[in-house]
């Protein structure tokens, strides 16, 4: 353990990674609404494969990981939004392109000369190692990715729930969700270096989908989302700081404890509206 | 007065095959027409010929006077009863603020005025009482009230209704139906219904389209729903009977053809 004034100290050193992390737990929760909406849990697992096969990529060549990861993310995100439009088609596809991209990322690890630490964090998560000029990419792109997403937010959600009448009523249904998937390559690559290509489904699924326990207003549910993001992605870090365990962990289990908690939030009401009734 | 629907000449084929050809139809403000026909027989295509979705392969459609374009706002449209599912974000009103807004980028802010036009179409169609309730858990019939004040949102001209009373209760599907009803005759809005079953709308319809075997035929209820009408239309022996104010079409070949249903299905 360490004392307060050690900790105060780590903090000052990864106040910029905490910022980054604080960012993207908004936009993740954000986003987060529109892929449960859509759909795409597995859509969002098949891109972080292919962006931790670019960022490995990346590494191995000894270019920018970042610039790597977001490569990996936009084509996995584009060919995804553009051969697979029909749900059943996504699936195959995202099934078919998953180990691909696992295995290509392997294998540029597997030749990668470098430290270990680096190799493992791209799966697992990293984000205090990330050096700063990669941290303000990822505050940038997580800022560009929430004011698209605010500009899109209500063709978007009309076309998540409704895309029959939103086509008939001049919704560009399908340049929407192609712009959709390019927002979700960007946070995904972002996510990737935070958490890991493994875990990315903690900020970019739970925290919606325990936002969605919780409320079915689509003002409610969004502000739910990115807070439950947010207190994730800052919580474990902050938590990590003490000890000497990674961050993911505390993220993953921190978002897993919120959606217990709306579940379980969720069954008490609707036992007592049972009883009231 | 100019017709609200007006086909000249429309031509519409899928693959190889015909739906329908030589189509010379109008649609007058307040007419209620019904199209009618077996699955695959280019019903939906006409209305997504209507809304400027699919081109004509040949002839011309004008909606009020003005060549088809896409997200023509002045046309409401009316979806098949699909369930939302529990756990989707989005209430009663939601449904119906869509409507109004949805398709405007920027900002998703609904202004006072925008809620309180909400306010009154949830009114008109009696659906005030369930407006906050999550929209998964209403029911059929309550989905499809709010199907029709979101349809509503901008006034329209023309309402194109694709099938929206399947799998409704005879109830629901009568109270829809009437809405329905009501409005044209209001507003002198044209309606452009889908069905498969004709009775519940019998004694509304103004006049029936009935597509079949890449021919078809238009008329009053009572012009086109005959034994021999239908026999020369559809090329072989069909069977009209009416009981009890109630219309039953026996012995209609059903034109399957796999993939234009599914083309038709499709988003």
């Amino acid at each position: 353990m360490i004392d307060f004034a050690t900790y105060l100290e780590l903090l000052d050193l990864v106040k910029a990674s905490i910022l980054a992390a604080a960012v993207l737990g908004i936009v993740g929760g954000l986003i987060g609404v529109f892929v449960m909406q859509r759909d795409m849990a597995f859509a969002v697992h098949g891109i972080s494969e292919l962006s931790f096969a670019g960022a490995a990529g990346a590494l191995l060549l000894g270019v920018n990981v970042v610039a790597g990861s977001l490569v990996g993310s936009l084509i996995a995100a584009l060919i995804i939004g553009l051969l697979g439009a029909r749900a059943r088609d996504r699936n195959s596809i995202i099934g078919v392109l998953m180990p691909f991209g696992l295995g290509l990322g392997i294998l540029f690890l597997a030749l990668y000369p470098g430290r270990s630490g680096n190799k493992f964090g791209l799966l697992t998560g990293q984000i205090v190692s990330v050096n700063f000029e990669q941290l303000w990419l990822l505050v940038g792109i997580s800022l560009l990715v929430l004011a698209v997403l605010f500009v899109v937010w209500r063709p978007l959600t009309f076309d998540s729930l409704d895309p029959e009448v939103a086509a008939a009523r001049g919704v560009p249904t399908r340049t929407l969700s192609l712009v959709f998937m390019v927002l979700l390559g960007l946070t995904v690559a972002v996510s990737v270096q935070v958490i890991g290509a493994l875990l990315v489904l903690a900020l970019l699924v739970t925290p919606a989908a325990a936002a969605l326990r919780l409320s079915s207003s689509p003002v409610i549910v969004p502000v739910l989302s990115m807070v439950f993001g947010l207190v994730s992605a800052v919580g474990g870090i902050l938590l990590a700081l003490g000890g000497s365990l990674p961050i993911s962990p505390f993220i993953t289990t921190i978002s897993f404890a919120i959606y217990l908690a709306a579940r379980l939030t969720q069954w008490v009401r609707s036992g007592r509206s049972k009883v009231a009734a | 007065m100019t017709a609200v629907v007006a086909v000249r000449d429309g031509a519409l084929s899928f693959g190889e095959r015909t739906l329908w050809s030589d189509l010379d139809l109008e649609v007058a403000p307040g007419e209620f027409l019904a199209i009618l026909g077996s699955n695959g027989s280019g019903k939906t295509s006409l209305l997504r010929a209507i809304l400027g979705q699919v081109a004509l392969d040949a002839g011309s459609i004008e909606v009020g006077g003005r060549a088809v374009h896409r997200g023509d706002r002045r046309i409401g449209t009316i979806p098949q009863q699909r369930l939302l599912v529990p756990g989707t974000a989005l209430r009663g009103r939601d449904l119906v603020t869509l409507g109004i807004n949805g398709h405007r980028f920027g900002l998703p802010i609904t202004s006072r005025a925008e809620r309180e036009r909400v306010d009154a179409l949830l009114a008109s169609v009696g659906a005030t009482a369930y407006a906050t309730r999550p929209v998964g858990q209403l029911s059929g019939g309550e989905q499809q009230r709010l199907r029709i004040a979101q349809a509503l949102a901008d006034d329209p001209i023309l309402l194109l209704c694709d099938e929206p009373l399947a799998s409704l209760d005879l109830a629901h599907q009568q109270a829809v139906a009437e809405l329905i009803d009501a409005r044209r005759r209001e507003h002198d809005t044209a309606v452009v219904f889908v069905t498969h079953d004709i009775n519940p709308i019998l004694g509304m319809v103004d006049r029936i389209l009935y597509l079949a075997e890449g021919r078809f035929t238009i008329g009053t209820p009572d012009e086109v729903l005959r034994s021999e009408v239908l026999s020369e239309l559809y090329g072989a022996p069909v069977e009209v009977i009416r009981s009890r104010g109630r219309v039953f079409v026996a012995g209609a070949p059903e034109a399957v053809h796999h993939e234009a249903e599914q083309a038709e299905g499709a988003p």
